[in-house]
């Protein structure tokens, strides 16, 4: 994977989805540099998750090429396998393995993707346990943790594979308001350490405290694409406008 | 009526089980008399004596094809289930047919096909490769491999063995869609899930799909067990001497209708309902733990 440090990590070229007769990506660019956090927002329906999802393939495209730190993930030669552990991804419904503890729910994908042998996985799950704040939950299944719990186990599961991007589909949305906090704090954290992060959500306060970047989008297509500071207070297109007002 | 239960509860009883009496399991009280009674038969009475002692000789042949067919169902019923679920259209085409075609077909009919159509069909084929070879090849171990191929005789090929074919491939499609569902059960973010954390298709069904599904169609695989055990008795139309074709040979040998066939069933009973007990006790610790 060699790469000019001078390309963006993730680019995205004139990207499209549709489901049947939904377009739910129209000619979407754009592209992320390292450490870079981008936080991308609109209304309900607007096709920001499919987006997301379309990074890493977990949806394919129509339409354009998405290059991820040098390898083009839409070409159908490529191991997709392999780009998707350099690209982590946060659920909105967290989506930990039920049948495992939450150690082994971090180390699975260690031992058997990257090959790491257990003791060396099991040590960088307790080391991430403890980075978001968890470390005595290791032996605790999914369903006794709560929601705010389960997503930063999640979050411990893909920082285990030392991915260099993070993806986050709506992280807080499945979240009570008290525990949203907990979640945020790992996030910002995350951001201060330089990781490349793409962010779907709603929390407009953490776009303020942490986003480079903002992405408005809206049926499928980026409306309007600027520095937090300057979508905050100089939002140029009326659409951005009426829903910022909507919801801050 | 919960609160009047609850009220009669909690008065002293003279005979203290006699206030539930509409609640025990009778049921099983009148199969256990039933039992008790066969059993008193058979330790008194020399027909029944006789009878028992004549087809104990066929639950081993029951019990060892049953356990042997559905092992090998479980396979079968695995990688097809696999297939059902599929997005690779040749893997799910075959598993789609197998299923569609074996489940419209009777078990009897299908016991009667691998035994008389399918095995002979094999033989037949291995015959021409055999044939076929050492006309080319006259020496050396490729010759003498094919030598035996053409030498298999049908014989060769036990009764026990085509009997145990047939129930495999009979209830692998029924499995298969125990699986698929099982498969189908888990939501789509576990797999998506385990697809971003770098995992092939085949690692997140190894270590994700299948552990969480698996767990789930336990009870519906066990009451397939049963009935297998059950349909275990259709290979006697092979003349294989299992129960049930012991149990003609009896009737035959001793004329003692009533007596026989009493036994048999009594057998067959026994053997269902431990298998089903053991069934309910894995139910009830699959729903307390996860």
């Amino acid at each position: 994977m060699t790469n000019n440090t001078n390309d963006p990590i993730i680019q995205v070229e004139h990207v499209y989805k549709s489901f049947g007769h939904v377009h739910a990506v129209v000619d979407v660019s754009l592209d992320v540099h390292q450490g870079e956090v981008v936080f991308i927002f609109g209304p309900s329906g607007g096709g920001k998750s499919t987006f997301l999802r379309c990074i890493n393939q977990l949806e394919k495209v129509d339409r354009g090429r998405i290059v991820i730190d040098g390898v083009c993930v839409t070409d159908k030669q490529v191991d997709i396998d392999k780009v998707r552990t350099e690209v982590g991804m946060v659920f909105q419904l967290f989506n930990l393995f039920p049948h495992l503890t939450a150690l082994q729910n971090i180390t699975l994908a260690q031992e058997k993707v990257l090959d790491r042998s257990k003791k060396e996985a099991e040590e960088t799950a307790r080391r991430l346990l403890k980075r978001v704040g968890l470390p005595e939950k290791a032996d605790v299944y999914p369903d006794q943790l709560s929601g705010g719990q389960q997503q930063r186990v999640a979050m411990a599961r893909a920082l285990a594979m030392d991915p260099k991007i993070m993806l986050f589909d709506e992280p807080t949305s499945a979240l009570d308001p008290e525990m949203i906090r907990e979640v945020l704090d790992v996030m910002l954290d995350l951001a201060k350490e330089g990781m490349t992060m793409v962010i779907v959500s709603h929390e407009m306060s953490f776009a303020r405290a942490a986003a480079d970047r903002m992405v408005f989008l809206d049926a499928g297509s980026i409306v309007e694409e600027a520095s937090t500071e300057e979508l905050f207070v100089n939002p140029k297109e009326e659409r951005t406008r009426l829903f910022l007002s909507h919801i801050l | 009526m919960a609160t009047k239960r609850t009220i009669e509860k909690s008065q002293p009883k003279l005979i203290p089980w006699i206030g539930n009496l509409s609640q025990a399991p009778w049921w099983a009280i009148i199969i256990l008399l039933l039992g008790v009674l066969i059993v008193y038969f058979i330790v008194t009475a020399p027909a029944y004596q006789d009878a028992f002692l004549f087809l104990i000789a066929g639950l081993e042949l029951t019990v060892s094809v049953t356990i042997i067919s559905f092992s090998l169902a479980l396979i079968l019923g695995l990688i097809a289930g696999l297939g059902r679920v599929s997005k690779n259209v040749v893997f799910y085409t075959i598993a789609t047919l197998y299923v569609e075609v074996i489940r419209g077909i009777p078990m009897l009919i299908l016991i009667i096909y691998f035994a008389y159509v399918v095995t002979p069909l094999i033989l037949t084929l291995l015959h021409w490769v055999g044939d076929t070879t050492l006309q080319s090849v006259t020496s050396g171990f490729l010759a003498q491999w094919a030598a035996s191929l053409a030498d298999i005789n049908i014989q060769d090929v036990d009764l026990k063995i085509r009997a145990i074919v047939g129930l495999a491939f009979g209830y692998g499609a029924y499995e298969a869609e125990v699986f698929r569902a099982g498969i189908e059960s888990i939501t789509r973010g576990q797999m998506e899930a385990a697809r971003s954390l770098g995992m092939s298709y085949f690692k997140a069904m190894r270590y994700v799909i299948l552990p969480q599904a698996v767990r789930r169609v336990l009870p519906p695989l066990g009451n397939d067990f049963i009935s297998m055990l059950k349909d275990s008795s259709l290979i006697s139309i092979l003349a294989v001497r299992d129960l049930t074709h012991l149990g003609k040979l009896n009737r035959a040998r001793t004329f003692r209708t009533f007596e026989t066939w009493n036994t048999v069933a009594f057998l067959y009973l026994c053997m269902t309902l431990l298998l089903s007990i053991g069934v309910r006790t894995l139910e009830r610790r699959m729903s307390s733990d996860k």
